[in-house]
């Protein structure tokens, strides 16, 4: 059953679908009628409210008597349900598993050393579910024994740090913790789209982006433990446990600020085997590649470390040739998360756009939306809670007109930075450094409620 | 601080810190006693393997050219071809310098937009980077199982497949450093940028800033690139990827998508199958995942490494499973023969690269097999 051409724009509401055409015709007709009297009564309610009751009225008519899902006591309202503990770990509804990480076609060769996206356009408020937690491997994933993990913390030379120390995770969760909400984006997050619209949905161009409340160890405290000097060691070095023995440099300045956590927990439980089991580094506001996971080993150093990831990838090649080293940060970036690229908005009138926002340097401060490809503006209410280096939720009320729209974001940080376009962003970088793409995000929601992914000139 | 009293308070605070800080300086202890213990020279030596660029952590040690040849094609070149150019598992490792770049230290074809991506050779600045990282993550499926003779060995062969070293060449950490000047991007890299959020280095200042302009903003913008139509459904079907319930659904990719301004991409008949749960259809949950006899045969492809060279559903070095599958879903004495397959390995079959045989326990070369012979399912 599919709708013919009499109902230019007009969308399916989901409950109507058992309607035929001529049904429909006459859901138009009632909407009429009903459409008049609306503008009589409640006249001075405003644009909103009009549009609001008028989507009520045909469902109104459509419905007749009533819905079977009202009348029709279904068998969960007269029936004795499911004990407790069915499931020692509980799992989301079955009506849920659309709700997936997944893949992107044909950006790896291998699923050893590839990502997964979490699906940002199906997830609420800012935190991310541990089973949906975006992922990264460079040599696959391992479950490692948390009684056989050690960290091992040396200097680059014993006058950087004068007690070479090991610790086992028992040892670790006995130190004073903190618990912290940080997002974790990698690098290359939006990269395939430097150069043109790639991808088709916001799973894949933003979804190399999760945000938890991890819980662990101040490094600084277990630096400290080991006699460092932080004078003479500005550099630390995180080393992985698993075969790809990932190393990254990060600055002393995270470690001293109390920022960087040797962390175990996330979200409550403890870190997932994907992201890292038992024990991984969290530098907030830093690109996930240096979050090192399976954490085996710091070292503190007086020089950077030039590593695999810092040489020969995680460089942003610049239009002069040279590439960008050492780029850590991940600058203030948005994305509206509903409607985006890939879905189909059921019907004209009221929505809630609803998105992410995120900074490297702190807190963001204020995001705008824009209907109309960022020619007009307005600023978002900003959902709390607000807090540095983490994912902050925006909403936006907006009243479709079922004309097409290009939807954007564009987020600013408490240091004053805002969001660029990718015209802005291009005339300095140019279009292939893969790496650090925080442009703003174009969604086209089309006459047909269908959401696209564009770039606009 | 209002009064002086909590002036006066506040800096004792501070003092019977640092006192503390002072007294645990002296006398090797933290508020954290019985935490931690003392690393062994031993267990350092057995950690501690970074190399940095001024090649401090290089073990001693030498390779030649030809020895690398043979690690090489023993070890390396079923993933990165035998010249270093393959394109089928990881990015080139070899290619794009030449001569001029040596005397440069500036590969210039990474300004060339039209030459196909980038590889190691035309990135690499540090040679130390390359020995650590051939060290500590190579081989990709046997990690740390070099020894540093052969990292060093392996290390001149790429160098010499790469057009820097001749092939006579010895390497060793007597003279890294005498060939770290001859690599084609010594010079290609710059910290003059705003992201390192240390002091040491960088410019601590964004490269673009934007302003916050709310009205009337910039002229009328149109929509420069989007999906092309064939790849529609290159993401796979994305009503299946969206949740079914809420504002909107997933747009059906498997259908064309509907023409602007008629009718709606979630048509109401497919609506219900794809997406949009009505009233009086209920919402069937997707498809149940594989059984437990699936996911043991699946870990045993992992334990084995079998999916380093084989998809579940796709190529890489070797066939996908369930190509294997399509296969041999007919063959009568299939079992038999994919057990017997995957302990002999083979080669001719699907390719001309080989799979070398596997040694498996007991019943687990049957128990793959029958997964196989079942459709491979995920």
């Amino acid at each position: 059953m599919k709708l013919d051409g009499s109902a230019p724009g007009r969308l399916v509401k989901a409950p109507e679908n058992f309607l035929g055409t001529p049904d429909i015709r006459q859901v138009m007709a009632g909407r009429r009628d009903f459409l008049r009297r609306a503008f009589v009564v409640a006249g001075a309610a405003g644009a909103t409210a009009a549009v609001a009751t008028r989507v009520q009225a045909a469902t109104a008519v459509a419905i007749g008597e009533g819905e079977p899902a009202v009348l029709e006591l279904p068998a969960h309202t007269k029936g004795l349900g499911q004990p407790v503990v069915t499931d020692g770990y509980g799992k989301p509804s079955q009506y849920e598993a659309n709700v997936q990480r997944r893949q992107s076609p044909g950006l790896t060769q291998s699923n050893q050393s590839s990502v997964s996206f979490a699906p940002l356009q199906s997830m609420f408020g800012i935190v991310t579910p541990n089973g949906l937690h975006f992922e990264r491997h460079h040599q696959g994933w391992w479950d490692v024994d948390p009684t056989r993990h050690r960290l091992m913390v040396n200097g680059s030379d014993p006058a950087l740090l004068r007690r070479p120390q090991v610790f086992t995770m028992d040892a670790l969760m006995r130190l004073p913790s903190v618990s912290r909400f940080h997002f974790i984006e990698c690098g290359a997050n939006t990269g395939m789209e430097w150069g043109n619209v790639a991808v088709p949905t916001c799973q894949y161009t933003h979804g190399m982006l999760s945000c938890s409340e991890f819980t662990g160890v101040p490094l600084r405290v277990v630096l400290e433990m080991c006699g460092v000097d932080p004078r003479k060691g500005r550099y630390v070095l995180a080393e992985g446990a698993d075969g790809s023995s990932m190393t990254r440099t990060i600055p002393m300045e995270l470690v001293e600020n109390g920022d960087v956590l040797l962390a175990y927990g996330q979200n409550g439980e403890m870190l997932r085997p994907e992201n890292g089991y038992p024990l991984r580094l969290v530098v907030p506001g830093v690109q996930g590649v240096s979050w090192v996971k399976y954490l085996r080993r710091i070292e503190v150093g007086d020089k950077p470390y030039g590593t695999k990831d810092e040489v020969l990838h995680y460089i942003d090649l610049m239009p002069d040739g040279r590439h960008r080293q050492y780029t850590s940060i991940q600058e203030c970036k948005s994305v509206i998360t509903t409607p985006s690229g890939g879905q189909v908005l059921l019907d004209k009138g009221f929505y809630s756009i609803s998105g992410l926002a995120w900074s490297g340097r702190g807190k963001v401060k204020r995001v705008d939306v824009s209907v109309d490809g960022g020619r007009n503006w307005r600023t978002a209410r900003l959902e709390s809670p607000v807090m540095s280096r983490c994912l902050t939720r925006f909403n936006l009320d907006w009243v479709w007109d079922g004309k097409p729209a290009l939807v954007q974001s564009r987020a600013m940080d408490e240091t004053g930075y805002v969001q660029p376009t990718y015209r802005q962003l291009r005339a300095v970088r140019g279009s292939r450094s893969i790496y650090h793409n925080n442009a703003v995000q174009t969604w086209l929601v089309q006459e047909s409620g269908e959401v696209k992914n564009v770039q606009l000139s | 601080m209002s009064s002086s009293r909590e002036l006066l308070a506040a800096w004792l605070l501070v003092l019977a810190g640092a006192a503390a800080h002072v007294q645990a300086q002296a006398q090797v202890t933290t508020p954290y006693a019985g935490i931690g213990r003392p690393a062994t020279p031993a267990e350092l030596a057995a950690w501690d393997i970074d190399v940095r660029p001024d090649f401090k952590g290089l073990p001693r040690g030498s390779g030649s050219v030809a020895q690398g040849m043979e690690v090489w094609e023993g070890k390396c070149a079923s993933c990165h071809g035998i010249f270093g150019e393959s394109n089928e598992v990881f990015s080139p490792l070899t290619g794009g310098t030449s001569k001029e770049d040596m005397q440069t230290g500036r590969v210039a074809r990474l300004t060339d937009r039209a030459f196909p991506g980038r590889t190691t050779m035309m990135k690499l600045a540090h040679l130390s980077t390359l020995w650590d990282y051939i060290n500590r993550a190579m081989p990709w499926n046997a990690p740390k199982s070099l020894t540093a003779d052969e990292v060093y060995a392996v290390t001149a062969y790429l160098l010499n497949l790469g057009g820097v070293l001749p092939e006579s060449f010895t390497l060793s950490d007597r003279n890294m450093s005498q060939v770290q000047g001859m690599l084609p991007n010594r010079n290609g890299l710059t910290t003059d940028h705003g992201l390192w959020p240390g002091n040491t280095m960088g410019t601590r200042k964004p490269d673009v800033s934007a302003v916050a302009c709310m009205k009337d903003c910039a002229p009328a913008r149109l929509v420069a690139t989007t999906l092309p139509d064939f790849a529609r459904n290159a993401h796979g079907n994305l009503a299946e990827q969206n949740r079914l319930v809420g504002p909107q659904r997933g747009a059906d990719t498997t259908v064309a998508a509907a023409a602007t301004g008629t009718a709606p991409a979630v048509s109401a008949g497919d609506a219900v199958a794809a997406a949009a749960p009505a009233a009086n259809t209920p919402a069937k949950p997707p498809a149940t995942k594989a059984g437990a006899a699936d996911g043991a045969a699946i870990a045993l492809t992992q334990k084995y490494a079998c999916v380093a060279c084989h998809g579940m559903d796709k190529k890489i070095l070797g066939p996908g499973f369930q190509e294997i599958a399509r296969k041999y879903a007919a063959r009568p004495d299939g079992l038999d023969y994919l057990a017997g397959k995957i302990k002999s390995g083979g080669s001719g079959v699907w390719g001309a690269v080989p799979m070398p045989p596997q040694t498996l326990a007991g019943g687990e070369a049957k128990q793959i097999a029958q997964w196989l012979m079942e459709g491979a399912r995920k």
